[in-house]
């Protein structure tokens, strides 16, 4: 049965000093969904991607990719499966050049020999950066290093790696944390873009944005899923009205 | 290549490498003692043990400026390459020395009647020469391997680097090892044949340790430009990133780290025929951080500036420790200090620091000062990462 969702996890359990930040998690996806997941601050979303991504372990339940358990594997072993991740603060290289930026998270083979004797990019690969430059914005900016960059720029910019890098799954930690309306608005418009050709989970407070990209909802709370359904449908159910927006009906 | 180097550089480089490698060995050489031209052999192997040390600088600074690593230990494998080469010179002293026997004389003494095997193979002049980088890199494979995997990161790698080189120390002062104690191995005789004191040994040394210098800079050029240099770096900057990046940071670390050990080794080896004398004191743990001063005084990730203060933290040194002989390692640390407060570009980073205050200086003196922001200086850490765990 699980074969059949991109990701799929089971039972997954994760406390730090006795705290369940995750707590008996089941959660699926199917191919080339978008999925939003929102909760209360300390419901576990970000963990939730951190168990994904190989950054924490689970104590307890298993995730699998395609089929393939990974919550043995490293960080870069769950990449190269085609997993990527967008922080929730903007994780660019700050020294580095905007372009370099790009580079770094371009496809393409990543051991220590490879980069040292083949390194050298490609015209293709030029054309490819820039792109992806003009796709985030930043092509009048690529030259200049990317920790001079203001802050919802940086979000693009780090949208932009990972748009280098096609994953299948793309995992999207806050994208509009920090943005203007106006860029709120481009950054849902660039995700719903790349819905069907990738899966994605967003996680996102801004409710606006969620209407937005108008998908499934997984609400968490208290490390496992509440409720799931259409956005109406959530916001209509009387434990998340309870848990997750208070006495408030209104958003 | 040619995208590596500017035109201007290799210039430069063309410049420095014909006054340190022909010049200054032509003058000695060439030129009567009494002539104002006329350098010393005192001098030029001065300058050989100061390029060693520029060659070992260069190696902290692949590590630290460049890989964020803050390794305390880079003079165990400085030493290492020292045994290795200085092995071979102890074996080629043959029946010259204080006993007159085949055997060094500190086996003589300890009553060794034949050679330990793992001396044989050190006969050999390629075996030693290549035991004194490959021998320094096992050692930083097997470390870095276990370190880098166990997730050894910021200063917990600084304080295991700098049990290592105490452990290393502590073994190679036990005469059990059969490395020649606390005495360690000295007297030398002779280098590929050649008498080691006569003046155009020496200057032969100084050449190759030169040679050495401007090959280890042009290799780490290279490698801190090609994108292997960028994964470097950003390894250094958010290594987090570069795991979720798909890079295998530990293995990137893992290569600098063997790398870095290896030119140590060399230099290493090119130090002991200069000095005379290799002995457990070199792998003492103050000794690796002169050589972390000499980086942060010379500029760190610059490559340049390691040499830089690798030269001017040794003239002084040399200066110091005859004027205030007592006073040296407060001179040190003090410099050290001053560096990290108003100097975090080093001594190469000076014209531009110097010239972004005087741009200041003049801004407010041509406009009546602002109120607000523009008032306050920029702060200079923003160029720079002073934290490289972030």
């Amino acid at each position: 049965m699980p074969k059949d969702f991109i990701l799929s996890a089971e039972g997954v359990t994760k406390s730090f000093d006795g705290f369940k930040a995750i707590d008996d998690l089941s959660f699926y996806l199917d191919e080339g969904e978008l999925r939003t997941i929102i909760g209360p601050n300390g419901a576990g979303k970000s963990t939730f991607l951190d168990l994904i991504t190989g950054k924490t372990r689970p104590d307890i339940g298993k995730i699998e990719f395609k089929g393939t358990p990974i919550t043995k594997r490293s960080e870069y072993q769950i990449y190269r499966m085609g997993i990527g991740r967008k922080f929730q603060t903007p994780s660019v290289f700050a020294n580095h050049t905007v372009y370099d930026n790009i580079l770094l998270g371009l496809e393409g083979r990543r051991g220590v020999w490879s980069t040292l004797l083949f390194g050298r990019t490609s015209t293709e690969q030029r054309d490819r950066i820039y792109d992806i430059l003009k796709t985030i914005n930043l092509a009048h900016k690529a030259n200049e290093q990317a920790g001079t960059l203001a802050y919802g720029q940086k979000q693009w910019l780090e949208i932009g790696m990972l748009l280098a890098q096609n994953p299948q799954l793309l995992l999207i930690d806050e994208p509009a944390a920090g943005m203007t309306d106006e860029e709120t608005v481009k950054t849902g418009e660039l995700i719903l873009s790349l819905a069907g050709k990738h899966t994605i989970i967003v996680i996102e407070h801004d409710m606006v944005f969620v209407r937005q990209l108008n998908s499934k909802v997984t609400v968490l709370h208290q490390g496992h899923v509440l409720r799931e359904g259409t956005l109406d449908e959530v916001r209509n159910d009387e434990r998340v009205i309870e848990v997750y927006l208070g006495r408030k009906k209104n958003v | 290549m040619s995208a590596t180097f500017r035109k201007t550089e290799i210039i430069l480089l063309g410049i420095l490498a014909f006054i340190a490698l022909v010049l200054l060995p032509a003058l000695n050489a060439w030129t009567p003692p009494e002539s104002f031209f006329h350098i010393s052999n005192f001098t030029i192997n001065l300058y050989g043990k100061y390029l060693s040390y520029a060659v070992l600088a260069i190696s902290v600074d692949l590590l630290w400026g460049f890989t964020g690593l803050l390794s305390l230990g880079q003079c165990l494998f400085f030493s290492l390459g020292g045994y290795a080469f200085g092995m071979y010179l102890a074996l080629k002293v043959g029946k010259l020395g204080q006993y007159k026997q085949d055997l060094p004389d500190f086996m003589v003494f300890l009553g060794y009647k034949e050679l330990p095997a793992h001396w044989e193979p050190f006969r050999h002049f390629w075996f030693a020469a290549s035991a004194s980088a490959l021998v320094p890199a096992l050692v930083a494979l097997a470390f870095g391997y276990l370190a880098f995997r166990a997730k050894i990161r910021g200063v917990y790698f600084s304080i295991l680097t700098q049990a290592l080189t105490y452990a290393g120390c502590l073994m190679f002062f036990q005469n059990s090892f059969m490395f020649g104690g606390n005495n360690g191995l000295t007297d030398f005789k002779f280098v590929l044949g050649h008498d080691i004191r006569n003046a155009a040994t020496q200057r032969g040394l100084y050449i190759a340790t030169g040679a050495l210098l401007f090959l280890t800079y042009i290799f780490c050029r290279w490698l801190t430009q090609s994108k292997f240099g960028k994964i470097q770096r950003a390894v250094r900057d958010s290594e987090n990133r570069v795991l979720f990046s798909g890079y295998a940071a530990p293995n990137y670390k893992l290569f600098v780290f063997v790398i870095a050990a290896a030119i140590a080794g060399l230099a290493g080896a090119l130090y002991v025929p200069q000095v005379g004398i290799i002995n457990p004191s070199e792998m003492a743990t103050d000794k690796s951080l002169e050589a972390i001063v000499w980086v942060a005084v010379g500029g760190r990730g610059t490559l340049v500036g390691p040499v830089v203060g690798a030269f001017a933290v040794n003239a002084l040194k040399s200066w110091a420790t005859r004027a205030f002989p007592d006073l040296w390692l407060i001179i040190l640390g003090g410099m050290f200090t001053l560096v990290v407060l108003f100097m975090p570009k080093g001594l190469v980073g000076l014209p531009g620091q110097l010239y972004s205050l005087w741009q200041k200086i003049s801004r407010r003196r041509t406009n009546a000062p602002p109120d607000g922001d523009t008032s306050f200086p920029e702060a200079p850490s923003d160029h720079q990462n002073p934290n490289p765990e972030s």
